[in-house]
């Protein structure tokens, strides 16, 4: 990938430059149309260069929205510090959803298994209400989930946060229709129409710095329904469940019980680039125990709220 | 690296799903752990083979009833281009959605079952690309296994179909003779359609010639959001950020600002608060004027010898998406590039059979999934091209002001 992103050497821009446009136009859209957004960010890969692109959008301003992270209380610790990293970084305040707090006030029970993957979405509901927030951006991909395929760019919500897959506003050329009433609000996902190596290309010609665990590194693991897990106080090997020390590294950063690794030497953006073009499983496939339990299970909590 | 948006359209039977897969499947770009829910799920139905449909048809009614109802995106690469598909429904009652998927592709794939030939549906499909001006169509002639490979029936519907499509404006077409299911044509060439000396549909979309489709000519930048940071450093900073709908845009070109019709130059163009020289179309940037206006969201830069009309009388083909019909004297919200504002339906001129392309003017409502030219006028004045010159500043959409909902997709006629 040579081509610089922002340099016109030539008038037909590359796919790179295409995809940055659109999400930059689209993030900026929202800011002029709705009255109180805020940003979902995990500090995870792609909120973080959805982060790096609301800077490039308004620059030379601040970006004129908080960050809200919904902390499900599962993390990896390194996540969590580069969150706050960025949050100083890039100047931005930060909005937290505890789980845990909701948990303790008897709002939401954790799922038998401690999976606390669906409770997350009253806690988001209830803190976007509480900050008033009508449209959460969110760095979302279609290409992730066949799900996720199907939903619009400005994704309305009715005002329990709901989405009707059946009923979505029809979205034309680049004209997106942002007005609802009091009470409901949007969803929106400027990455839409990028894929995982879209994000890495991007990470690696903008320079975007992403956490540590994205890289190969070190790490007790364990083997669970043929993924690789981390051996730590929130994801406990039984007794049948051998660890050993490995090379891994995340393709995604989720709850912490719930996300695996995978085994990989990849060292920097350039290696990572080379192995995901060689991969044959998806990301969600590789590393995510939440989507296997049914065909429909995005859907279905997508349906509830979920992002 | 470059892209290539493309819609496809057919109806239930035609097995388009099936052709997405294949090119998926064909070209690598499926992921074991796709495929083998796939395979999965294929056996849970009793299919006899692997349901390659299954790979877009993504929502639980889809899968339940066996059809695509809603547009869906899938995204491919091949070492020559990155591919966004939008898998649009080719149902009569999901035109809404074709017309969606159609509104910002660059090429469109609409299939037809060999065995049937050309259907109503197959015409309604090469109306709607036209009619959105999709640049290049490509007719797949899928099933060529189950008409014993003739060349004669492929003749025979490839001669109706240019006749028809005589009638609409369709610059490129390229027809290709396919088996979506066994593969033929598709990503390899046919052995069994010896007689067909052009090249595969996945050949076609890696090498199609796209660079000229862009309008670079007509230099319109439609303001989007106004940048004035409040910070010491950049206290005097005032700048337009946008999207540059077509043209390029230069440092130091004279400009107006429409509607207010006055004069500027560019002092500088800053993309991600770096300055750049120029910005060619589909760039985001911010751009500062040598004068201090008053400019806000809504109104547009451009050259002072090329300018789009400033007007409140539209004449505009739409395609009506809601259950409530579009009738003479309602009023909604309208959004033409980035500017809001409110509209009155004067009159219908006419309703368009999507089928036969037949004119009704006694037509008094437009209900949905029909297509029709309509008058507008509008409270204030819009900055529009002709949709035949400018998808950007041609095209509109609707908005019903009690739910908001998005009711209708506009296309400047004549303004």
């Amino acid at each position: 990938m040579n081509d610089s992103i922002g340099g016109v050497g030539r008038r037909h821009l590359s796919q790179l430059q295409v995809l940055e446009a659109e999400a930059m136009y689209i993030i900026r859209e929202v800011v002029a149309e709705v009255e109180n957004p805020a940003m979902m960010f995990s500090g995870g890969k792609d909120s973080i260069v959805m982060l790096h692109l609301a800077a490039k959008a308004f620059a030379p301003s601040a970006i004129p929205f908080p960050l809200l992270h919904i902390d499900t209380g599962h993390n990896f610790p390194e996540v969590l510090e580069f969150r706050d990293y960025c949050v100083s970084k890039y100047r931005v305040n930060l909005m937290v959803g505890s789980v845990q707090d909701a948990i303790d006030r008897n709002m939401v029970f954790e799922d038998r298994n401690g999976s606390r993957n669906r409770i997350q979405t009253p806690v988001l509901l209830e803190t976007a209400a509480k900050h008033g927030f009508n449209a959460l951006l969110g760095g979302a991909r279609r290409d992730e989930e066949k799900a996720r395929a199907k939903e619009r760019v400005f994704s309305f919500r009715d005002e329990f946060g709901q989405w009707d897959p059946k009923d979505q506003r029809p979205e034309l050329w680049n004209i997106y229709n942002g007005h609802m009433q009091l009470g409901e609000s949007m969803r929106v996902f400027p990455l839409s129409n990028w894929t995982e190596l879209d994000v890495w290309d991007y990470i690696a010609t903008e320079g975007v710095e992403v956490p540590s665990i994205y890289y190969s590194h070190q790490r007790e693991v364990f083997e669970r329904n043929g993924m690789w897990f981390a051996a730590n106080s929130f994801c406990k090997p039984t007794k049948d469940e051998q660890t050993s020390v490995r090379n891994v590294r995340y393709r995604t950063v989720g709850d912490a019980t719930l996300t695996a690794a995978v085994l990989s030497e990849a060292d920097t953006v350039e290696k990572i680039i080379e192995e995901i073009r060689e991969t044959r499983v998806t990301e969600r496939g590789a590393t995510r125990g939440d989507d296997k339990f049914s065909e429909a299970a995005m859907e279905d909590r997508k349906k509830e709220g979920y992002f | 690296m470059d892209l290539l948006r493309f819609a496809t359209a057919g109806s239930v039977d035609d097995g388009k799903s099936t052709l997405i897969g294949r090119l998926l499947y064909d070209s690598k770009s499926i992921f074991t752990d796709q495929l083998e829910a796939v395979e999965r799920a294929s056996v849970n139905m009793g299919a006899e083979y692997t349901e390659l449909s299954l790979l877009t048809d993504g929502l639980r009614a889809e899968r339940e009833q066996g059809i695509t109802i809603d547009v869906a995106y899938r995204y491919f690469s091949t070492s020559k281009r990155k591919f966004i598909i939008a898998d649009t429904p080719g149902h009569i009652q999901y035109t809404r959605n074709m017309v969606t998927g159609a509104s910002t592709a660059d090429l469109a794939i609409v299939l037809v079952d060999a065995r049937k030939g050309l259907l109503e549906q197959s015409r309604r499909h090469a109306f709607l690309v036209s009619l959105l001006r999709v640049p290049h169509l490509v007719l797949a002639i899928n099933k060529m296994d189950l008409v014993g490979w003739s060349e004669e029936v492929f003749d025979k519907i490839r001669q109706e179909f240019i006749e028809f499509a005589a009638k609409l404006d369709i610059p490129d077409l390229t027809i290709i003779p396919v088996s979506a299911l066994a593969g033929d044509n598709v990503v390899t060439q046919s052995e069994n359609m010896p007689w067909y000396t052009g090249v595969p549909l996945l050949n076609h979309l890696e090498s199609v010639y796209v660079g000229s489709d862009q309008n670079l000519v007509d230099g319109r930048f439609p303001v989007q959001y106004v940048i004035r940071p409040h910070s010491n450093e950049f206290h005097d900073y005032r700048g337009y950020a946008g999207r540059i709908a077509s043209g390029v845009m230069k440092v130091g070109d004279e400009v107006v600002v429409l509607p207010s019709g006055l004069p500027s130059r560019i002092i500088g163009i800053d993309f991600g608060g770096k300055p750049i020289e120029e910005a060619v179309a589909q760039m985001s940037v911010t751009v500062r004027l040598a004068d201090d206006l008053d400019i806000s969201r809504g109104d547009m830069i451009c050259r002072p010898n090329n300018q789009p009309e400033v007007t409140q009388e539209i004449d505009a083909m739409v395609a009506w998406m809601s259950d409530e019909p579009l009738i003479p004297g309602q009023k909604y919200a309208i959004k033409h590039t980035t500017r809001r504002t409110r509209a009155f339906v004067k009159d219908i001129h006419y309703e368009l059979d999507v089928n036969t392309l037949h004119r009704n003017e006694a037509a008094t409502a437009l209900s949905l999934n029909m297509i029709g030219r309509i008058k507008l006028r509008t409270t204030t004045p819009l900055l529009a091209d002709p949709y035949s010159r400018n998808r950007e500043t041609g095209g509109f959409v609707l908005i019903n002001e009690r739910t908001n909902a998005t009711v209708g997709a506009g296309m400047v006629v004549r303004t």
